[in-house]
This record gives C-alpha cells, structure tokens and sequence, in this order.
C-alpha cells in the first residue's frame, strides 16, 4: 500500500503524518488501514463513510441516550439518527447532523443497522476518553453496508485503533406518532432550572407526573415516594421559562424508571422543551452544545403511564 | 535472624511505599528476601497465582539510611520472609509524613515486620506510631523456590508504549474481552488485540525501538540473528494480568519493555536506577 493524494493532492490531516501500517502476517478478517490514507479505491465499497476531528463529539451525545445495550443506527444524507427503546414505551434519539462530520458520505437515501451501543462507546473512548485540552481522538467511521461490521478508525497521538463491531438487522423504529399540530402544551426551560429536579428526583416514587397549565401551577412536576409527595413548580414568569405555552390543564404520569435516564440527556443540555400531546405522550428535546460549540438535538418520546385529568 | 533499617528521607520513604504499593496491585502474598546489598520481592510460578511469577529488586543503600541485618546463617547471611504487601503498604501509607522510620523484624505474638515511626506535632514532642505487620519466616529449605528467574529465551524484544496509553487501551479492552493477544516484532511495532462474536480492536504502536540484547551470549548471539525483522511475536494472556502490571506505572520507570516468547511467555519489565520489576505472565491457547 502507498500514500494517496486525494483529488486536492493534498494528504489529509491528521493521519498524514502516519506512514501506513503493514498488515500483520497474522491479519485474518481486517485491513489494518490509518485513518486518513485510504485510497479512493478502498472508500468506493463504504455505503457510509463519516469522519470527526474530535471524536468525543459523537460519543458524548451517545452517553446521553445509552440506557439499554442496543441502538439503530439511520444514516441519511442529512446525518446520522441513533435510536434506543425500552419496553414500547420509551424512545430516545439523537441527532448528529452530516455538518457536523468533518467529512461524511452516503451512497443511499437510508442506511441502517442495528448495533451494541456500550461496545460501540467503549471504542470510541479506547484512548480512554480524557478530557486533556488539545488532545483529541479523531474519528473515521466507514459502513460497507447490510452484513458488514461497522468499522471504526480512531487516532490519538499517533497510534492508531481499528475497531470491527458486528452489526444486526435494524428494528424499526416505534413511530409515536407525535406532530406539532395535536401539541396541546408546550414549554421551553433553560436546563439549568431543571437539573436539579431531575438530580433530586425520589426514585422510590414509581412515577413522575407533569402537570401543565395556562394558570397555577403552571409547570409541575410531582413525586410520590415512600418518604412522601414532593413538588416543584415553575412559574410562567421565571427567568428560566423561555417559551410558556399552555392551552389545557393536563396532569400525566410516567413511568420513572423509563424518564430517569433522560437525565443525562439534561445534564449535557442547555435548553429542554416538554411537550405533551392530546394524548398525553411526552416529549422532551434537548439543545445540546457539543466540544466545538456546535449544536445537537436529543430527544425523548414516552407514553403516559395512566391518564390523570 | 536480625534485621533492623532506617529511612530518614521523605523522597526515599515515597519512592519506597510506591513500591510496595505497586507490589501490592500484583499479588496477595509474596516472599520477601533480604541480603545485606538488597530487598527483593518475589512470587513464584505456582498454578495457584495462575502461572504468573514476579522479581522486583530494590538495592537497599538507594532506600535505606541505615540498614543491618544478620542472617539465618554466615554462609546463609539471608532472611526469607512470607508478606501480604498490601498490610506493608497500609502501614507504610500512614507514615509518609514521618522525620524518620524504621523497619524491624520483631517477635510479638508471631514473627512481624515492626513499621515505627516519628511523626511531627504541633508541640516539640514528636509522636511515635508502630504497626505490627505479621509475617511468616520460610525456612532454608524452600529458599530454592525463589530465586531470580532466567531471562527466557525469547522470540521479540521491544520497548513498551508510553504505560498510560497502553493502560488506558487495555482498561477499555477489559470491558470486551477476557483475553488479550500482545505482538511485537523487531522493527519497533507492537499491536495489542483483542477478538470476540461481538467486536474486534486492535491497537497498533510504532516506533517504540527494540532494546540491544546482542551480546547475551545465552542467547547464541542475539535472538536479532536471523529473524525476518516483521515477523510478529505473540502472546495471547489474560487481560487482568496485564492490566494489574499496568498500574505499576506508579513507579515511574525509566525503562519499560518486553520480551515475547512466541505464544508461550510474556515476561515485562520495569526499570529504575533504584528498582527493577519482572513479570511474567503464561500465554494461554
């Protein structure tokens, strides 16, 4: 194998400096390429190829929604989707747009598979995920398509790790069905407000339930454990609330063992938007910012676990 | 049987107790030998510790202020004690702010490795702090079990990966696997790998240099004579094991290498002016 030029005749940062790495004698089922010095040749059997600088800003919007092992996967021209569902009940998703990939290519409309997302996250932080200012582990993620392994290329300071992860036919995905148009409630609180809920939050409590209103008490959200009933209220005219609008009193529980992981999901977040439906089904979107300062969307889909009017 | 040391300086005493703690990461008892030149902690290859088998030789004056002992006999001048390192440690944790302290054998209730120190306080008095730490004495007979083990004859040597790295790789291999396979060859590249249904990860180090055995004469003129310089070496080994060694990064070595016996030995070793650590870890199939 040699160097390529791309078609800039530039060689591609950061794996350049990297002289190729000879296949061992032993190489059974993989191609020991670096990073960045596959030919055109070799990217023409990848449907889906995506690259980061910074690895940390994939993993860490997937720390947000690892609640369960296994995750789909859909790539479309607009980016990448990864989908977690527990039970029917609970769906939670997250949005890395193709503009945030420093390079991403898709020879489909959709890709999809199915894949164990704790493995996945253990390869993404190999280098051990630190947080040491300048020193990032840089990405390149190629799928050849349905069958395939995903491939994972990671580089920090010069060494480099090549991961082959089994994927599995994708599920699809639970469609709850959630359109603007039968939205009856809706606020937008700085997460700020509700982190400290959400971190207090009486876990002997089965359920959460959120109360909505156009009047008292607004935004509530309510606890019933066994040491007691515990409120907190957010008015309208907090300097947290930036979007209040409630049109019918709503009252709904959820299962709390389902909502508990959005927690982190919060913690990663600077805004949050609840809605709730005619039906009482949840979402919660989450504004998360990634290293770079750019933006990310999570969100979670969760069905009322009783309806309480 | 007499033994008595002092370390009066606070590097020493640091430099000291890392040791111990390092050794205490890699085992639940060993044998300590103490000659008039050295301390050496030692675990032999039993089929209880797993096959694995550890030296580590700390040359006394680089530790010690004062330091005389007298062994079982002249022509025997050794003592051979069994420890749990992790007690030493212990002991030794609580004392690292101490003017001075001393190491003795004593005789309680049992044999022990007697930890005093003197430790400031506010007032011009200082305090006096003394672990008992139970040891059992190995008579002469068994001695020849712990001797230092022979370089082995092996296929690659090569330096090691700066240790956090191959630590922080090897931490995260851990939650995948429960067998690791380690390769190198003598151009310097040394790739760590790891294979199940669900993944595989391998991690490739460059340039890491190979360490100059050519004049071992054991070695019937240097393992380099001869060898196909790409050819890879390996050892496939338990991941805890190599995760255990991996913390002895602690000691802050100056050196740190390997040596592989094709798919039977791993033996990894640390180097400092002040101590040396061998480990050898049994390739599994």
């Amino acid at each position: 194998m040699t160097v390529e030029e791309d078609e800039n005749g530039s060689c591609d940062t950061p794996g350049a400096i990297l002289q190729n790495i000879r296949p061992t004698r032993r190489s059974t089922t993989f191609a020991t390429m670096p990073l960045s010095t596959q030919s055109q040749a070799d990217d023409e059997q990848y449907v889906l190829v995506a690259s980061l600088d910074n690895a940390r800003n994939l993993s860490n919007i997937l720390k947000a929604i690892t609640f369960k092992d296994h995750a789909i996967f859909t790539a479309t021209p607009n980016g990448l989707k990864v989908t977690v569902e527990d039970s029917k009940c609970l769906q939670a998703n997250a949005f890395i747009q193709a503009e945030i990939f420093q390079e991403y290519t898709i020879k489909e409309d959709l890709v999809g598979f199915q894949i164990n997302l704790t493995v996945l996250l253990d390869c993404l932080n190999i280098f051990g995920g630190s947080t040491v200012p300048g020193v990032s582990t840089a990405l390149r993620m190629c799928y050849r398509g349905y069958g395939y392994p995903l491939t994972l290329f990671l580089e920090e300071a010069g060494v480099v790790t090549v991961c082959k992860i089994n994927t599995q036919e994708p599920e699809e995905p639970i469609d709850f069905e959630f359109c603007s148009n039968n939205v009856t409630n809706k606020v937008i609180l700085q997460s700020e407000s509700l982190k400290e809920a959400f971190s207090e939050l009486d876990m002997t409590s089965e359920v959460l339930q959120i109360t909505m209103s156009p009047s008292q008490p607004y935004f509530r959200l309510s606890t019933f454990g066994s040491s007691g009933n515990a409120h907190y209220d957010y008015s309208k005219d907090s300097d947290m609330m930036e979007l209040f609008r409630c049109t019918k009193t709503q009252t709904n529980r959820y299962k709390m063992s389902l909502l508990k992981p959005s927690t982190k999901a919060l913690a990663l977040s600077c805004k949050v938007s609840v809605r709730t439906d005619s039906r009482g089904f949840l979402s919660l979107q989450y504004l998360v910012r990634n290293d770079d300062g750019q933006i990310c969307f999570v969100e979670y889909y969760c069905c009322p676990d009783e309806e309480v009017d | 049987m007499k033994f008595r040391g002092k370390i009066v300086d606070v590097a020493c005493l640091n430099h000291f107790s890392r040791v111990i703690t390092t050794i205490s990461k890699l085992t639940k008892m060993c044998v300590l030998r103490l000659t008039p030149d050295n301390l050496f902690f030692v675990l032999s290859e039993k089929v209880a510790n797993g096959g694995v088998s550890m030296w580590c030789e700390l040359s006394q004056a680089n530790f010690f202020d004062e330091y005389q002992m007298e062994g079982v006999s002249p022509e025997d001048n050794e003592i051979c004690l069994e420890v749990t390192p992790e007690n030493l440690s212990r002991a030794l944790k609580t004392v690292q702010s101490a003017k001075s302290v001393k190491v003795k054998l004593t005789k309680k209730h049992c044999p022990c490795l007697t930890i005093a120190a003197e430790l400031p306080t506010l007032s011009s008095i200082s305090r006096v702090v003394t672990h008992d730490v139970p040891v059992d004495v190995i008579p002469r007979r068994l001695w020849h079990e712990f001797i230092e083990p022979s370089v082995p004859d092996f296929d690659v040597s090569i330096y090691l990966p700066p240790l956090k790295t191959m630590k922080n790789v090897v931490d995260r291999m851990k939650n995948l696997s429960n067998f690791l396979v380690i390769e190198a060859n003598l151009n310097g590249e040394m790739n760590l790998k790891i294979e199940t249904d669900l993944v595989s990860v391998t991690t490739h180090f460059k340039d890491l240099g190979n360490p100059p055995w050519g004049d071992d004469s054991s070695q019937d003129g240097g393992p380099s004579q001869g060898r196909d310089p790409d050819s890879m070496a390996e050892a496939r080994v338990d991941i805890r094991r190599l995760q255990q060694f991996l913390m002895g990064q602690q000691v802050n070595p100056s050196k740190a290498m390997c040596n592989i016996v094709h798919q039977r030995i791993l033996h990894l070793i640390l180097l400092h002016e002040d101590v040396s650590l061998q480990y050898f870890i049994p390739a599994v199939a």
